[in-house]
């Protein structure tokens, strides 16, 4: 028993860093420590099995069923057929049990056949095997057999089976490459390190012989997020205690690359493995349409209950006479006779609501269900949204939302990546205050003698060269980048080309390929980190090497990143790079007002700019900087904030070097689309966490600020002068003013005639703004913010924290319009705002693929948010309203006669329509050509939505489910019912219309009254439908005779699977007097004569824009000549282009490696690709094709 | 009807020369296919419901309905119809006492006549028809009290009818054939008709009673069990009469081809009227020849066995004789809404033509804002 491990202990307990319920202690290849060092408390872990399936093969018959019941409309079902099965009911149990049980059973089988794929996946991912290391020996294991505390070997391109801890690799520094596309979607090759203790190890013996415990946090899911210590035992001796962290943690999911082989040990298995904490589906978005629906619905269920009400009310005052209860023709069973009052009366409450529940059919589920289903492959099928360069397309990830496409007010999106390219090119640079341009680039083509520098202004003197070369060697230094080196596909060594070893640098951080590339043309050459030594190249084309002492990672509090290294002098420097804002108040000398100048100046160029500082140290300085870090990397708790204040400790008192400006190009139609949004009445805000210039300068050249844009500021920089409470009452009553006096022209958006407003907010005032009301002035400042964003066309938010954008959009949401909104981003750091949104739309960018894999849509560029809102969007709202509206409409045709025809029938439940109509109506009769109308109805053309964004106002505000047109679409369907039910009344009338005399019974005026409703409500469809293309002619007109002739089927046999036969020969007979066809005709007419009415005279009276955009339409079809081949034109484009280039793809990543064939030179040219805009991509492919190293 | 503008949109379905040539197979395979469908670019008719299209079907409509409504309306109006109740409800009338009456478990026949005269000859068939009113042949306890395939001369039907029959199932243990409270309350009333002569004699006018159920119902759909077997009392033994009848359904008739179940009569009562007040066709007054009219103006008699019993519900029973155009009976209400309506489209044809030439121009220039 010795000292160290007691006092382990109690500073363990003292200093309360741990606390034993959130750690756990892992034994590496479960072998106790050295007795007596600590108590061994064994802890169960799971094992690791993965089950991500739902269902086992005992429980999925209840628990399936459960699920599904549980959905509010399918356990109304379940209730009708219940009652129908129960009670005696008009309608046979079949009439709702068959639609229910065909809906049940897809439902299951699909979910089934889904659960069976998990299964197979599961086992697949279970059974595949591992590599033990068990008393130094290597032994193979299924997967779910692997345990906590196991050591692993792991081979290159092998998966990773659990959470493991890297203990060592091949690679004699101890690293390892690891690509995570599968966890995050990011396919650049991460650094992980292993435990500097034990990254010697290389056999099995070794691993073996090693005595260790890891103390860990407990399983959480953040991918990124990792504490821990291990405690390494040797010879008997006082443990040796490392820090453990994210980067020595290779997550489950995640491929070894690059890497012969490491040795791992398991701490988080099966489902407790961060991949699998992951799992968690998203909370689900309901759309504003399901929403109207659902009040519908309500509405629908009150009318139903409320017939059935008063039918059996009725039904009772009735029949308080005797003779008409039970009149001597008609007598009841004893059993009926028996039954109590009341109990006969709610069982005639059961019946009727049973006769009337078609009302709220199954068949509108299953139909809006299919309907967002297959419409939304319209998007993914969209050859406009695919991206050639990306090769990809858009992609739907829920189907839910489509029409909530069609109902933006808010676009919130991030800049970069989003907005612009996020392709980063170097730019210039400035050393104190003298400005070095890397290329003159001429046309796009490099000038000759491509490490020439443009000097600006005059040279700088002798001093002043030290001063850049250290600026150089700092930006070489200073950064993570990877360097790739030669890689060898398709058995085509492409590494080697005109002699020369290719490398490419690859980094999570594009700004910095730009910078460590653009330090290359500027003739230093970053050439690799080895042996943690890197090495540079210099403009004599001497090697320098500095040895790596630490890094000081990128963070997007600090927003800057240092590295101390030293120089192969023996000098160490601390170089330090980040934000203008978070250097310059903690630079001590150097030039600052001259790279402020140039700094602000590139700023508003929308240049990204960074601030190079260095500090050198002294020894002695550098050892407490290492304490420091060491012992805020040692913690177990609170490390994040422990480290960052020791890094804001090292970071200070630094040397101002210079700037650099890096571009980041705005993205292709990347204006056009804001324009569009902006005329589409959406309110565009961008969210970045860039400085208000840059963003700014952005947002102008986007045109989401005009030149005639009065910007209003609400930033530190006005605070800091007025009161906060002054800022924002004075804005508020600019903004009001201008308001009040143009409410009456709101409408026309487009009329530049009064002042727009752009707003630009930064964090801190935001933040500011947001703060929880402390007295009661503050308490409006909330709202007064809202009033003058509502007023603004356009906000900027800069200096924005990923949270914050969350935070924003939650607000925007939360504001008493409730207007839908949408976020759009590329990055990690936009994926709270894009689950916070309504809407959340991913741009597949190169900062990985978490916001694509979060969001609801994912496109592959800005434009295409054009077309995904304001055509799809619109089409998909319009034909998702015609179905809902149509729906109510067509079940309260069908329904209302049944209605009326108990006031005839004594309130007896007796259906009007036979069995096989009453089933079939809503599955057959009337059901595809609502289908496919809200597939493929186009009221107006794509192009001319596209071209008129204004079109996008016309459906704003769910203005097609409000319910001013819910009740018109009531009342048309009452009328109608009501001209079917006395159409047929008087027809039948107390006389014959046949011609022979003959007299027609009861079903024969159902099946009347059924056929003018089939064909009214499809002619209805027919009369709404603007795009007859030949699918929808073959539908309506199919559904029609799909009608008759099952009519004619059905009462043209006796079906011997019947009790009765009530239809045979009805429908034969119907049609076999000229009355009826006349009475058919007569009848239809009359119903479709309001709503011709109502149509034609609100489009001649008061149209609508789209109104008049149809009306013009033709207009149009005249000049289509002028811009049909521009489709065309692009098409034919891109597929010169796809002639030309063969992208190859290892996983969808920015720096993709291409591969060309060009121009039918000989050999194969290898270059990092950089992506431009398509009509000069060639130039700079060839760019980048030279520059390669 | 319609604006049309058939907009054939450029089918673009293939990539020119996107062929494999160049081995771009790992984009294309993500690529969309470009086909007219996908890319939701089929070519369509787009039509729009404007006042200017319209107008031509208001006219055509108003043109076409307005003389069909008057030819209907006239073809109606040439109807002759006569219509008599004869339910003795009043104490005047000649049947009073029979409805009085106790009337199912009445051994003695009640006869009346009640005496009318026809103003206009009935020229051509004549159809009689008994009408009830406050009948409710459609209630759903009505409707659904019978059995289809005894109906249909299913044997083990015949022995075991239907549960849906209850209350009228068996009788004393007996399966009752035809069961159900629609047969069981098969309308028997007898009814004749006598021309009374200006020299005062009585005619019986023959009526016929076959030809008035329809040919499937008579043919298809009601069978005797046993098929032509022609002893019908041996078949139906061992089953009872309805309990109301006063002979069992193989005494219908005396006609083989119109006895049990396939009496027209019975055929007729068997179809449930679609609403409470209803008339039924009873026999068939045939035209003789085209010389007389099938019945001359002048003085009848109709002579009617009361069996019925109808005011126990506040029911009337009629009689009545009508002829038949090709459009059925006398009912003005389809001539009437032709004629309505044809005219409420010409007007709507003429308000949306005034509409138009008001406001059509000014839509159709209204340019796009862009």
């Amino acid at each position: 028993m010795d000292f160290s491990a007691l006092r382990n202990l109690i500073s363990r307990y003292c200093t309360g860093e741990e606390n034993w319920v959130d750690s756990r202690t892992v034994y590496i290849g479960h072998r106790e420590p050295p007795p007596g060092t600590e108590a061994y408390i064994p802890q169960r872990f799971p094992d690791n099995r993965i089950v991500s399936s739902k269902y086992t093969f005992w429980n999925f018959v209840p628990k399936n069923l459960f699920e599904q019941f549980r959905r509010v409309a399918n356990f109304y079902f379940l209730i009708i057929f219940l009652v129908q099965l129960i009670i005696d009911t008009p309608t046979s149990p079949v009439t709702s049990g068959l639609p229910l049980f065909f809906v049940i059973t897809v439902t299951a089988i699909k979910q089934g056949y889904e659960d069976w794929l998990r299964h197979k996946a599961d086992n697949a991912v279970n059974q595949c095997p591992v590599h033990i290391i068990q008393h130094g020996k290597v032994v193979r294991k299924q997967s779910r057999k692997l345990r906590v505390g196991d050591v692993v070997l792991v081979k290159e391109d092998e998966t990773f089976p659990s959470d493991l801890i890297l203990l060592s690799t091949s690679r004699d520094d101890g690293t390892c490459f690891v690509t995570t596309a599968s966890l995050d979607g990011e396919s650049s090759h991460k650094t992980y390190y292993a435990v500097q203790d034990t990254k010697s190890f290389n056999t099995e013996k070794e691993v073996d012989m090693l005595r260790a415990t890891i103390e860990c946090e407990q399983p959480q899911p953040d991918l990124y997020k990792f504490v821990g210590r291990i405690n390494i035992y040797q010879d008997r001796d006082e443990p040796i205690a490392r820090p453990l962290g994210s980067e020595n943690l290779l997550l489950r999911g995640a491929t070894l690359k690059n890497t012969e082989f490491v040795y791992a040990v398991a701490i988080y298995t099966g489902m407790e493995s961060k991949m699998a904490l992951n799992y968690q589906s998203k909370s689900q978005k309901r759309s504003a349409v399901e929403k109207s629906m659902n009040a519908f619905l309500v509405v629908y269920l009150c009318i139903l209950i409320s017939k059935a009400l008063i039918n059996t009310t009725l039904k009772y005052v009735w029949q308080s006479n005797p003779n008409r209860d039970e009149p001597w023709y008609n007598g009841k069973t004893d059993h009926e006779r028996q039954r109590h009052v009341m109990i006969r009366a709610f069982t005639d409450f059961l019946a009727f609501m049973v006769l009337f529940n078609y009302i709220i059919p199954v068949s509108m589920y299953v139909t809006v269900e299919m309907q967002k289903f297959l419409g939304s492959y319209f998007i993914t099928w969209d050859d406009e949204m695919f991206d050639e360069e990306l090769g990809e397309g858009a992609l739907v990830n829920t189907s839910d939302l489509n029409e909530e496409l069609g109902q933006v007010e808010y676009v919130f999106t991030d800049k970069t990546g989003t907005l612009t390219e996020n392709n980063m090119e170097f730019i210039e640079c400035c050393v104190d205050g003298h400005v070095y341009v890397p290329h003159a680039i001429c046309n796009g083509q490099i000038l000759s003698g491509s490490s020439g520098i443009d000097m600006i202004d005059s040279s700088p003197g002798p001093d002043g060269k030290e001063r850049e070369e250290l600026f150089f060697r700092a930006l070489c230094l200073c950064h993570t980048v990877q360097v790739k080196e030669e890689e060898t596909v398709d058995g085509i060594k492409r590494g080697i080309h005109q002699g020369k070893a290719t490398s490419f640098y690859i980094s999570s951080s594009p700004d910095e390929v730009a910078l460590v590339e653009g330090m290359k043309r500027l003739g230093f050459t970053y050439l690799r980190l080895k042996d943690n030594h890197m090495e540079i190249l210099n403009r004599e084309d001497e090697v320098e090497r500095f040895e790596l002492l630490e890094v000081l990672n990128f963070d997007s509090v600090r927003r800057r990143m240092s590295v101390i290294v030293r120089s192969s002098s023996g000098h160490l420097y601390l170089f330090c790079k980040g934000a203008d804002s978070s250097i310059f108040p903690r630079v001590i000398s150097g030039k600052v007002d001259r790279v402020r100048a140039r700094v602000e100046h590139n700023a508003v160029e929308g240049l990204r700019t960074l601030c190079v500082a260095y500090k050198a140290l002294s020894q002695e300085e550098y050892h407490n900087m290492c304490q420091l870090l060491d012992s805020a990397k040692l913690a177990l708790q609170d490390r994040d904030r422990k480290l960052a204040e020791a890094y804001d400790l090292i970071e200070r008192d630094l040397v101002l070097l210079g700037a650099t400006a890096v571009e980041d190009r705005l993205q292709e139609k990347a204006a056009d689309t804001i324009e569009s949004l902006h005329k589409a009445g959406m309110k565009v805000w961008v969210l970045t966490g860039d400085k208000m210039e840059t963003a700014a300068a952005t947002c102008y050249a986007s045109k989401l600020f005009r030149r005639s844009t009065q910007i209003l500021e609400l930033t530190t920089k006005r605070t800091e002068e007025q009161s906060l409470h002054d800022v924002l009452f004075e804005l508020g009553r600019t903004v009001l003013r201008q308001h009040d006096s143009l409410t009456h022209d709101t409408f026309s958006g487009l009329s530049s005639e009064f002042q727009d407003y752009g707003l630009i907010i930064d964090g801190a005032t935001l933040s500011a703004v947001m703060k929880p009301a402390q007295d009661d002035s503050s308490g409006n400042y909330r709202e007064i913010f809202l009033e003058i964003c509502r007023n603004c066309s356009a906000v900027l938010c800069c200096r924005m924290a990923p949270l914050q954008k969350a935070q924003i959009v939650k607000l925007i949401k939360a504001s008493k319009e409730h207007p839908i909104t949408l976020a759009v981003g590329d990055g990690a750091n936009d994926v709270s705002m894009i689950l916070e949104a309504h809407v959340g739309i991913g741009i597949m960018g190169k900062e990985g693929r978490q916001a694509a894999r979060n969001s609801d849509y994912a496109i592959p560029k800005f434009k295409h948010l054009k077309k995904m809102l304001l055509v799809h969007g619109h089409y998909y709202y319009i034909r998702i309203a015609e179905l809902v509206q149509y729906f109510f409409y067509k079940n309260v045709c069908f329904i209302f006669p049944q209605f009326l025809y108990q006031f005839f029938c004594g309130f007896s439940q007796q259906p009007l329509y036979d069995t096989a109509y009453l089933t079939l109506y809503n599955i057959s009769f009337t059901s595809l050509p609502i289908l496919l109308y809200s597939l493929i109805e186009q009221h107006i053309s794509m192009d001319i939505l596209k071209r008129d964004p204004s079109l996008y106002r016309d459906i704003a505000k769910n203005c097609l489910l409000r319910w001013r047109i819910f009740i018109y679409w009531t009342f048309l369907g009452l009328f109608d019912s009501m001209v079917f039910f006395f159409g047929a009344y008087f027809l039948f009338d107390n006389t014959t219309f046949t011609s022979n005399g003959q007299i027609f019974g009861n079903w024969t005026f159902g099946t009347l009254v059924f056929t003018v409703l089939v064909f009214t409500v499809t002619l209805k469809l027919a009369l709404d439908t603007h795009y007859w293309t030949w699918i929808n002619h073959f539908v309506v007109w199919g559904s029609l005779l799909f009608y008759v002739v099952f009519s004619l089927l059905w009462g043209g046999v006796i079906w011997p699977f019947l009790n009765y036969q009530r239809m045979y020969y009805v429908f034969v007979q119907m049609l076999s007097s000229g009355p009826a066809w006349l009475g058919i005709g007569l009848l239809v007419i009359i119903s479709l004569l309001p709503d011709v009415l109502k149509k034609v005279l609100c489009r001649a009276l008061w149209p609508t824009s789209t109104e008049r955009i149809q009306n013009a339409q033709k207009l149009y079809q005249s000049h289509r000549s002028e811009f049909t081949p521009l489709p065309l034109l692009n098409s034919s484009r891109l597929d010169f282009e796809a002639h030309n280039v063969n992208p190859r793809r290892s996983g969808h990543r920015s720096k993709e490696l291409m591969y060309t064939h060009w121009r039918g030179s000989i050999g194969y040219c290898t270059f990092s690709s950089t992506l431009g805009p398509p009509g000069i991509g060639r130039m700079h492919r060839l760019v980048g094709l030279e520059t390669s190293v | 009807m319609m604006a049309s503008g058939y907009s054939a949109k450029e089918e673009d379905g293939h990539h020119p020369g996107a062929s494999g040539a160049t081995g771009s197979g790992v984009a294309k395979s993500k690529k969309p296919d470009n086909t007219a469908f996908k890319q939701q670019r089929l070519p369509a008719w787009q039509p729009i419901l404007t006042a200017g299209t319209v107008l031509p079907a208001f006219f055509v409509i108003g043109l076409i309905f307005i003389p069909i409504g008057i030819g209907l309306y006239v073809t109606s109006n040439n109807i002759k119809e006569f219509e008599i109740d004869y339910t003795g409800a009043d104490m005047s009338s000649p049947c009073f006492n029979c409805s009085q009456g106790p009337s199912w478990n009445s051994t003695w026949p009640c006869h009346c006549s009640i005496a009318f005269t026809l103003d206009q000859p009935f020229e051509s068939n004549v159809f009689m028809y008994y009408g009830l009113s406050n009948f409710y042949q459609n209630h759903r306890r009505y409707v659904k009290s019978r059995d289809d395939s005894q109906l249909n001369g299913d044997k083990s039907s015949l022995r075991n009818p239907s549960k849906e029959c209850e209350p009228y199932r068996t009788s004393d243990n007996k399966p009752i054939a035809p069961c159900g409270a629609i047969a069981n309350s098969l309308f028997n009333d007898t009814l004749e008709l006598f021309y009374i002569d200006p020299n005062g004699t009585r005619t019986q006018i023959p009526l016929m009673k076959k030809g008035i159920a329809w040919w499937t119902d008579k043919h298809v759909k009601f069978r005797n069990p046993g098929g032509t077997n022609l002893n019908l009392s041996m078949v139906f033994q061992g089953t009872a009469k309805p309990v109301n009848w006063h002979e069992p359904v193989y005494e219908l008739d005396t006609d083989p081809e119109n006895n049990g179940f396939i009496n027209e009569d019975f055929i007729v009562w068997m179809r449930t009227a679609a609403l409470p007040t209803f008339r039924k066709l009873y026999r068939i007054i045939q035209k003789k020849s085209n010389m007389t009219p099938t019945l001359p103006r002048g003085n009848y008699t109709l002579d009617v066995t009361y069996n019925y019993p109808v005011l126990s519900f506040e029911g009337r029973k009629r009689m009545i004789l009508s002829t038949i155009s090709w459009m059925g009976g006398k009912n003005p209400f389809l001539g009437l809404a032709y004629i309505t309506v044809g005219s409420v489209c010409f007007f709507l044809g003429v308000v949306l033509l005034i509409i138009h030439h008001k406001y059509g121009n000014r839509n159709n220039s209204a340019d796009i804002p862009n």
